[in-house]
C-alpha cells in the first residue's frame, strides 16, 4: 500500500507503541479520530445514565434509585452529553474535515491540537470520578444554579468546577486552532464566500466559543470563591444575588446551544445537496443566517429566566429577540427544502438522518417559538415540555446530524463502505424510538409534570412508560451503530473510491479513500463553486 | 389511569390561565399551519423528485424573490404572535390592588404560607405516605399531590402571592391558576390569581431544589369568601387553643416522645431517615450520634439556629418551643439511643430559656 492510512498507520508495532503514538500525535486525522472515538464512548456513558433515569421513571413510586442519586444522574447525563459527547463529536469532524475541505496539509497549530484533545479525557475522568466520592457527584442539575450548587453542594463540587475549567480551556484552544486554520490555510482561490458551508458554520461556532467559554470559567470561579473563600456573589445573606448566577450562566448557556447546533447545520447543508444532486440553495443567505443567529444568540439569554421575576421591560425585550431568531432559522429550513426541491433524490443512510433532522429539528423549533412567548412560558417553564423541546433539538438535531456525518464520511476515513442495510435499520430504529421517547414528554409537560423529579403523580404514568420503552430501544439501537463503525474500520464491506458519493462536491473528494495520513502537502487548485 | 388523562395545558380557573391556554392553542395552530406547508412541500419533493430513469432534476440554487418572501412572511407571523403575548404579559404583571396578601416561603422541602396582617401562618408538607412512595401500599389518585394543610384562598378576590425562599431557589407552580414564579432566597417576587370557582387545585415545586424536589407539592383550596372567613377564624382560634393546651400539658418523657415522634416524621425523617440512620455524609445519622447522646445544649442550638452551609434549617421559628423540646427528647430516646448518653429529657422551658439567652 503506497499510503499509510490515518486509522491504521502503525504497521507492525504493538499496542503500547500505538498508545504512545496517539498520545503525542499532532496529525489532524488521528486527533480527529481520537475526538470521535472519545465522543462515541461518552455517548454510551451518558446514555447509560439516561437509561437509569428512564428506568426509575418507568412507573410511579421509587423502584431502583434514591432521589439523591437520581439527581446526580440527571446532572451528569446533561454534563456528559453536552461537554463530553456532542461538542467533541463536532470538534472531531472539524479536525478531520476542515483541512481536507480547504486544502490544508493540517491544522495550523498541531501541538495545541494534541493538547486540546488530551485535556478532554482528563476532565471527563475527573468529572465522572465524583460519582464515587463521599457525598456523591454533582446533584444540582447541569445548569448548576446557585445556591444549590454552592452553599448546598456536595464537597465534590470543586472537582466539577476544575473539570469545567479544563473543558473550557480545551474548547477555547480548539476554537483558536480552527479560526487560525480557516483564516490562513485555505487553498489559493478559495475566498471566504466560496468556503464549504460546513467550514463556515465552524468558523462562526469557534467565535461563539471564544465569546462565551470565558464567562463560564468566570461563573464557576465565582462559585469556587463563594464556597471556599468567603465571597458572596450568589449568596443573598452576604449581599449577593442568586439570579446573577443565572444571568451569567445563560449568557454562556444560550450561545452554547448554537455552538452545538451550528456545526450540525453545516453537516446537513453539506449532505442534502449531495443526495439531491443539486447545489445548496441560497448559499449566501445561509451564511447570512448563520451570522445572524450567532449574533442574536448573545442577546436572548434571559428567555431561560422568564419566571425569576424579571422586570416587564426585560421580559418583552428577551421575548421579541428570541422570536426574531426564528427568522434566520426559518431561512435555513426553507433553504434545505428548496435544495431538495426538483433535485434527483436518493435516500442513503446519511440522507435519511438529514431528512429526519430537518423534520424533527423544525418540530423542536416550533416548541422553541412557543417557549419564547414569555407569558405562556409561565406554564411551560421547567416542565417536561422543555425536556421534550431541547431533546428534539439536541438528539434529533445535533446527534442525528453527527450520525449523518459519521455515515457520510466514514468510508473516507476507513476506505470501506458501511453496510447500507444495517445503516437503514439503525436509522429506522433510532427515528421511531426517538419520537416514542420524546414526543410524549410534550404531553406530560403540558399536563403539569415538572422536570427533574424522580417520581410523579399517577396521571403521568402511561406516557412516562411509553417514553421509557422508547428510551431503551433508542439506547440499544446505538449499539448497532457501534457495530457498523467497527465493521467499516476493520475493513469489512466494499472498498470505495475517492469520490464515493456521486453528488458530492469539494476538495475532500479529490483525496483517496481512506485519506492518507498526509494530504495536500502542495496546495491544491481550487475550482470555483458553481 | 389511562391514556385518557389530560395531555394538554389546562384551561384553568383564572382569567390569566384562560388567556394562556388560548395563546398556547393559537401558537400551536400557527405552528401546525407552517408545518403542513413546509413538510408538505418537502414530502412532495421526496416523492416526486426521486432519482429515477427518465427524470432530469434542476440545478437552480438561488431566488432572491423567494428568499425575501420567506424572510418577510415569518416576521409578520411573529408580530401576530407577539401582540397578544404582550397584552397577556402586561395583565400578568399587574399585581396592584390586591384584596389579600399571602407570603409564600419555600423550604427544603415544604412550603410556608403566611396570611399577612392576619397572624395566621403554617407549613404545608407532603401528605403522601412513605409506604406509598416505596410501593408498599396502594397509591391514591392524589399521589404526591396531597399536603397536610393546603393554602386556602377566597374566590372572586385578587390574591397576591409574595414569594421568597429560606434556602435554595424553589418555584411555586399551580397550572390551573396559570401561576409559576420562582421563590428566591433574599428576594421577594410577586404574582397574583383571582379564582372564579371553588375547588382544590394542585401543583408542584418546579425548580430543582435538592433531594426531595419531587416531593413538595402545592395545594390551593379556593373557598367562597364567607367560607374563607370562617376558615380563617377557625385557624386563628385553633392556634390559640393549641397554645393554651400546650401550656397546660405536664411534660414527661411519654408525652414528649409521643409528640416528638410525629414532629420527627414530618420534619426530620426526609433527611435523617425514619430510623435515625441518616444518609451520611450529607445527612448525618442521629442513632448513636455523639451530638444526640451528649449534653442537650449543642443539639438545641442546631435545632433552633440551623447549621450554616448545610441543609439543616433553623427550626426556631418553624416549630414551637414545646415541639422542639419533644423532638429532641424523641431523638434521645429512640433507635437504641435510650440506653446511653446524658440529658434524656429536654423540656420546653429549656428551649425558651436558650432562645432568650442567645438573642
Amino acid at each position: 500500500m503506497s499510503h499509510a492510512t490515518a486509522l491504521n498507520n502503525t504497521g507492525k508495532s504493538g499496542m503500547f507503541d500505538t498508545i504512545a503514538r496517539y498520545l503525542v500525535t499532532t496529525n489532524h486525522k488521528e486527533i480527529g479520530s481520537l475526538y470521535l472515538w472519545f465522543s462515541l464512548a461518552m455517548l454510551f456513558v451518558g446514555g447509560a445514565m439516561a437509561l437509569i433515569i428512564r428506568m426509575e421513571l418507568f412507573q410511579p413510586g421509587l423502584q431502583f434509585v434514591n432521589p439523591g442519586f437520581f439527581n446526580q444522574m440527571t446532572t451528569m447525563h446533561g454534563l456528559v452529553m453536552v461537554f463530553l459527547m456532542i461538542m467533541p463529536a463536532f470538534t472531531g469532524f472539524a479536525n478531520w474535515m476542515i483541512p481536507l475541505m480547504i486544502g490544508a496539509p493540517d491544522m495550523a497549530l498541531p501541538r495545541i491540537n494534541n493538547w486540546s484533545f488530551w485535556l478532554l479525557p482528563l476532565a471527563g475522568l475527573m468529572l465522572i470520578s465524583t460519582l464515587f466520592m463521599e457525598g456523591g457527584g454533582p446533584n444540582f442539575g447541569w445548569t448548576f444554579y446557585a445556591p444549590l450548587s454552592t452553599t448546598y453542594a456536595p464537597p465534590s463540587v470543586v472537582y466539577f468546577i476544575f473539570a469545567i475549567h479544563i473543558l473550557g480551556i480545551s474548547s477555547i484552544m480548539g476554537s483558536i486552532n480552527i479560526i487560525v486554520t480557516i483564516f490562513n490555510m485555505r487553498a489559493p482561490g478559495m475566498t471566504l464566500m466560496k468556503m464549504p458551508i460546513f467550514v463556515w458554520t465552524w468558523l462562526v461556532t469557534a467565535f461563539l466559543v471564544l465569546g462565551v467559554m470565558p464567562v463560564l470559567a468566570a461563573v464557576v470561579t465565582m462559585m469556587l470563591t463563594d464556597i471556599h473563600f468567603g465571597t458572596s456573589f450568589f449568596n443573598a445573606a452576604g449581599g449577593g444575588d442568586p439570579v446573577l448566577f443565572q444571568h451569567l450562566f445563560w449568557f454562556f448557556g444560550h450561545p452554547e446551544v448554537y455552538i452545538v447546533i451550528l456545526p450540525a447545520f453545516g453537516v446537513i447543508s453539506t449532505i442534502i445537496p449531495t443526495f439531491s444532486r443539486k447545489p445548496l440553495f441560497g448559499y449566501h443567505s445561509m451564511v447570512f443566517a448563520l451570522v445572524a443567529i450567532a449574533f442574536l444568540s448573545f442577546l436572548v439569554w434571559a428567555h431561560h429566566m422568564f419566571v425569576v421575576g424579571l422586570p416587564i421591560a426585560a421580559q418583552m425585550f428577551f421575548m421579541y429577540v428570541t422570536m426574531a431568531i426564528a427568522v434566520p432559522t426559518g431561512i435555513k429550513v426553507f433553504n434545505w427544502v428548496s435544495t431538495m426541491f426538483r433535485g434527483e433524490l436518493t435516500f442513503e443512510t446519511p440522507m435519511l438522518f438529514s431528512i429526519a433532522f430537518v423534520i424533527l429539528f423544525t418540530i423542536g423549533g416550533f416548541s422553541g417559538i412557543m417557549l419564547s412567548m414569555s407569558p405562556v412560558d409561565t406554564q411551560y417553564h421547567d416542565s417536561y415540555f422543555v425536556i421534550a423541546h431541547f431533546h428534539y433539538v439536541f438528539v434529533a438535531g445535533a446527534l442525528f446530524a453527527a450520525l449523518a456525518a459519521a455515515y457520510y464520511w466514514l468510508p473516507k476515513w476507513t476506505g470501506y463502505m458501511y453496510s447500507e442495510r444495517l445503516g437503514k435499520i439503525h436509522f429506522w430504529f433510532s427515528f421511531i424510538s426517538l419520537n416514542l421517547t420524546f414526543f410524549p414528554m410534550h404531553f406530560v409537560g403540558l399536563a403539569g409534570m415538572p422536570r427533574r423529579i424522580p417520581d410523579y403523580g399517577l396521571q403521568f404514568a402511561d406516557y412516562n412508560m411509553l417514553a421509557s420503552i422508547g428510551g431503551f430501544v433508542f439506547g440499544f439501537s446505538q449499539l448497532l451503530f457501534l457495530y457498523i463503525v467497527i465493521r467499516s474500520v476493520r475493513k469489512k464491506g466494499q472498498s470505495v473510491d475517492a469520490k464515493y458519493w456521486d453528488g458530492a462536491e469539494g476538495l475532500e473528494w479529490t483525496v483517496p479513500s481512506p485519506a492518507p495520513l498526509h494530504t495536500f502537502e502542495q496546495p491544491p487548485v481550487y475550482k470555483s463553486h458553481p | 389511569m389511562a391514556f385518557s388523562d389530560p395531555i394538554n395545558m389546562p384551561k384553568g380557573v383564572t382569567s390569566i390561565s384562560n388567556d394562556l391556554y388560548h395563546l398556547h392553542m393559537f401558537v400551536i395552530y400557527v405552528c401546525i399551519g407552517i408545518g403542513i406547508i413546509v413538510f408538505g412541500v418537502m414530502f412532495w419533493a421526496l416523492i416526486a423528485h426521486r432519482k429515477r430513469p427518465g427524470y432530469q432534476g434542476a440545478k437552480f440554487h438561488e431566488s432572491l424573490k423567494l428568499e425575501i418572501l420567506w424572510t418577510v412572511i415569518p416576521i409578520l407571523i411573529l408580530v401576530v404572535l407577539a401582540v397578544p403575548a404582550t397584552r397577556v404579559l402586561i395583565k400578568m404583571y399587574d399585581t396592584s390592588a390586591a384584596d389579600i396578601d399571602i407570603k409564600i416561603t419555600g423550604y427544603q422541602w415544604k412550603w410556608q404560607y403566611e396570611y399577612l396582617g392576619e397572624d395566621v401562618s403554617f407549613f404545608s408538607n407532603l401528605a403522601t405516605s412513605k409506604e406509598a412512595i416505596a410501593n408498599e401500599v396502594e397509591k391514591n389518585a392524589d399521589y404526591l399531590l396531597a399536603v397536610d394543610q393546603p393554602v386556602v384562598v377566597p374566590t372572586g378576590k385578587k390574591v397576591r402571592f409574595l414569594l421568597t425562599a429560606n434556602d435554595v431557589i424553589h418555584s411555586w407552580w399551580v397550572p390551573e391558576l396559570g401561576v409559576k414564579k420562582d421563590a428566591i432566597p433574599g428576594f421577594i417576587n410577586e404574582t397574583w390569581a383571582k379564582i372564579d370557582e371553588p375547588g382544590i387545585y394542585r401543583g408542584q415545586c418546579a425548580e430543582l431544589c435538592g433531594k426531595d424536589h419531587g416531593f413538595m407539592p402545592v395545594v390551593v383550596e379556593a373557598k367562597s369568601p364567607r367560607d374563607f372567613a370562617a376558615w380563617l377564624n377557625e385557624k386563628k382560634a385553633a392556634a390559640m387553643a393549641a397554645k393554651a393546651a400546650e401550656a397546660k400539658v405536664v411534660w414527661d418523657k411519654e408525652t414528649l416522645t409521643a409528640k416528638g415522634k410525629n414532629i420527627y416524621l414530618r420534619n426530620c425523617a426526609a433527611c435523617h431517615m425514619p430510623n435515625g440512620a441518616g444518609m451520611p455524609p450529607t445527612f448525618p445519622a442521629l442513632a448513636g450520634s455523639s451530638m444526640v447522646l451528649g449534653e442537650a445544649k449543642p443539639q438545641i442550638d442546631v435545632l433552633v439556629n440551623g447549621r450554616q452551609g448545610t441543609a439543616m434549617q433553623a427550626f426556631g421559628n418553624q416549630l414551637s418551643d414545646a415541639e422542639i423540646a419533644s423532638v429532641i427528647t424523641y431523638t434521645r430516646n429512640a433507635w437504641g439511643n435510650e440506653d446511653q448518653g446524658e440529658d434524656k429529657i429536654v423540656l420546653p422551658e429549656q428551649i425558651t430559656e436558650f432562645k432568650q439567652n442567645n438573642n
